[in-house]
């Protein structure tokens, strides 16, 4: 019982994080948010590679398997799309060069 | 390594998750922290290859290896213009890992006779989360990908049919939680929250995508949430809630966004025929059509422009042509904004992504709050592929299925010019007061087509 709880809290917890993180996001970002949170939770991975490799019958390593192969897509195609999008995010030319402190306020009036 | 190190890799793991999504706030900072994102999920994969429950590498290889070959062209390949459905399709991915990960952990308590209440509550939850993920996520992809007809798909009696199936789904959760060794109850709840997933996405319309993508993207994280709580591992936990709320808000922004309720998104088979009562445009006049050559003109030698995408920009893929207009209206001495709606597109920030793309300085995107001020001081305001998100009736008419939905003020401007694929209405069925006002002037045409011949224009003007 006192796992259970403990996850709780920590369940909890985060949540609290989450949402004080992501409230913060601007949807100039909600793509890349989107496909963030994707990636990220190809941390599946974890649960399925221990399913695919403990070796307790056929079924759980077929089902194991197919399950790392979804998440590994989903951490793989995940991280490169959001990093490919995230490239494309650029600041006017004139205020490219410019020191970053000048963007960094705009971009945070603007969110 | 001793389960401590791996729980501790794992706290690494997340603190630079948690950080990647802080990074995330600002565009100049995101790309960096999620590359120490990607660090965070290397770490926390090699650490987990050396758990005590794993006695052999060989298929883990395999399945990493097939999910980065098929991962590789997802992330490299797809356009930016197909990321709604690229985002379903991935979260039906993640989805099915966790299902099948639910399947299996079930399957190997029921063989070794250890499978307890607690851990079947949370395997339920689980598998019923994903596998409702799944087949919804399908259906979205099927729906943006225009494999599926993007209007709602409507029965009689479905929203109680759904109420029905979820129910009894919640019903086998807790005869499971009751009598944890019964497969076969196991078994049908996985095939009705399959076939719930399936019935609750069909009836939503195209235009409802952002919401309810968004939603499959917080039921995605609950199910790892739930994989945490049943194989005992905080850092699906963590994660899954990060992602569940991250789906949550953007939900509800996205409704927010609609002025609708998150019930109305997900139950009202928003724009099937039977709501969308043909009303007469109030205002009654006509469209007035312009020319290219007329339109350029005007932009040429106006001072404020603001461009107003749509998902018709998406549709014709004429984000490039839209920042070369932009560009050379610029070169002119005019200036130039992009207005983004919340729900313009298909997913929530989806204007935003493709005119990045472009090329479009993100400081020229502006959010709809703020655009708003400036349309009254704006000489001309393109609309491409708009058409719900400016329309006045929805400040102007209670009548109107979109009234209270916050617009863009297009109205405002000094003129308006409408680039139109043709004369038809919007998603939701409803005519545009905007179309016949005075100011108005509407390019009938291929978004792309009618921006280039606008360009070509400009340029000679």
């Amino acid at each position: 019982m006192t796992t259970t709880i403990i996850q709780l809290f920590v369940f909890m917890l985060a949540g609290f994080v989450g949402v004080q993180t992501i409230n913060r996001i601007p949807p100039l970002l909600h793509t890349p948010l989107m496909a963030a949170t994707n990636a990220i939770s190809g941390i599946s991975v974890v649960a399925s590679m221990v399913l695919a490799g403990s070796g307790e019958g056929v079924v759980a390593t077929i089902l194991g398997t197919i399950a790392v192969a979804c998440a590994m897509t989903n951490i793989i195609g995940g991280f490169l799309i959001t990093d490919r999008m995230l490239s494309m995010f650029k600041r006017t030319q004139t205020t490219v060069t410019e020191n970053s402190g000048g963007g960094a306020s705009s971009a945070g009036s603007s969110s | 390594m001793s389960e401590t190190l791996i729980q501790l890799a794992y706290l690494l793991a997340a603190f630079l998750f948690i950080t990647a999504l802080r990074a995330l706030g600002r565009p100049d900072s995101a790309r960096r922290g999620m590359q120490l994102a990607a660090a965070g999920m290397a770490v926390a994969i090699l650490a987990t290859l050396f758990q005590a429950r794993i006695v052999s590498y060989e298929w883990i290889v395999v399945g990493a290896a097939v999910g980065a070959i098929a991962g590789y062209p997802l992330g490299m390949w797809v356009p930016m213009t197909a990321m709604p459905q690229r985002i379903a399709l991935s979260h039906a991915f993640g989805a099915l890992a966790a299902t099948l990960v639910g399947v299996g952990e079930y399957t190997i308590g029921f063989s070794d006779g250890t499978l307890i209440r607690s851990s079947v509550a949370a395997l339920g939850l689980e598998v019923l989360f994903g596998a409702v993920t799944v087949t919804g996520s399908l259906m979205a992809f099927g729906k943006l990908q225009e494999i599926l007809p993007g209007r709602p798909l409507t029965f009689r009696g479905q929203n109680t049919i759904n109420a029905l199936i979820l129910a009894a789904c919640c019903c086998c959760v807790a005869w499971l939680i009751a009598f944890p060794t019964h497969v076969v109850i196991f078994s049908v709840m996985v095939a009705l929250a399959a076939l719930l997933g399936i019935l609750f996405v069909l009836p939503i319309g195209g235009a409802d995508m952002p919401v309810v993508v968004s939603l499959l993207n917080s039921y995605a994280g609950l199910a790892a949430v739930a994989t945490g709580f049943a194989i005992d591992n905080n850092i699906l936990i963590i994660v899954g809630a990060l992602d569940g709320l991250s789906g949550l808000i953007l939900a509800i922004a996205m409704s927010k966004a609609m002025n609708r309720s998150f019930a109305n998104v997900l139950f009202g088979a928003f724009g099937s025929t039977d709501v969308t009562t043909t009303l007469g445009t109030a205002a009654g006049g006509e469209m007035s059509p312009t020319t290219a050559e007329d339109a350029a003109l005007r932009l040429a030698y106006a001072g404020r422009v603001i461009m107003v995408p749509g998902y018709g920009l998406a549709v014709s893929q004429a984000q490039h042509q839209m920042r070369e207009l932009g560009e050379l209206i610029e070169k002119r001495g005019g200036d130039v904004r992009y207005a983004i709606h919340p729900v313009a597109g298909r997913m929530p920030g989806h204007m935003n992504v493709l005119l990045a793309e472009a090329g479009v300085p993100y400081d020229k995107l502006i959010d709809m709050d703020e655009i708003n001020e400036r349309f009254v001081d704006a000489d001309v305001a393109i609309v491409v592929g708009a058409n719900d998100v400016v329309n006045p009736a929805a400040r102007t008419n209670p009548a109107s299925p979109i009234f209270g939905m916050p617009i863009l003020k297009v109205e405002d401007a000094k003129s308006v010019l409408v680039l139109k694929r043709g004369k038809g209405k919007g998603f939701s069925g409803v005519e545009n007061d905007l179309f016949v006002g005075p100011k108005t002037s509407m390019l009938f045409g291929d978004a792309r087509q009618s921006l280039l011949d606008l360009a070509m224009q400009v340029k000679v003007a």
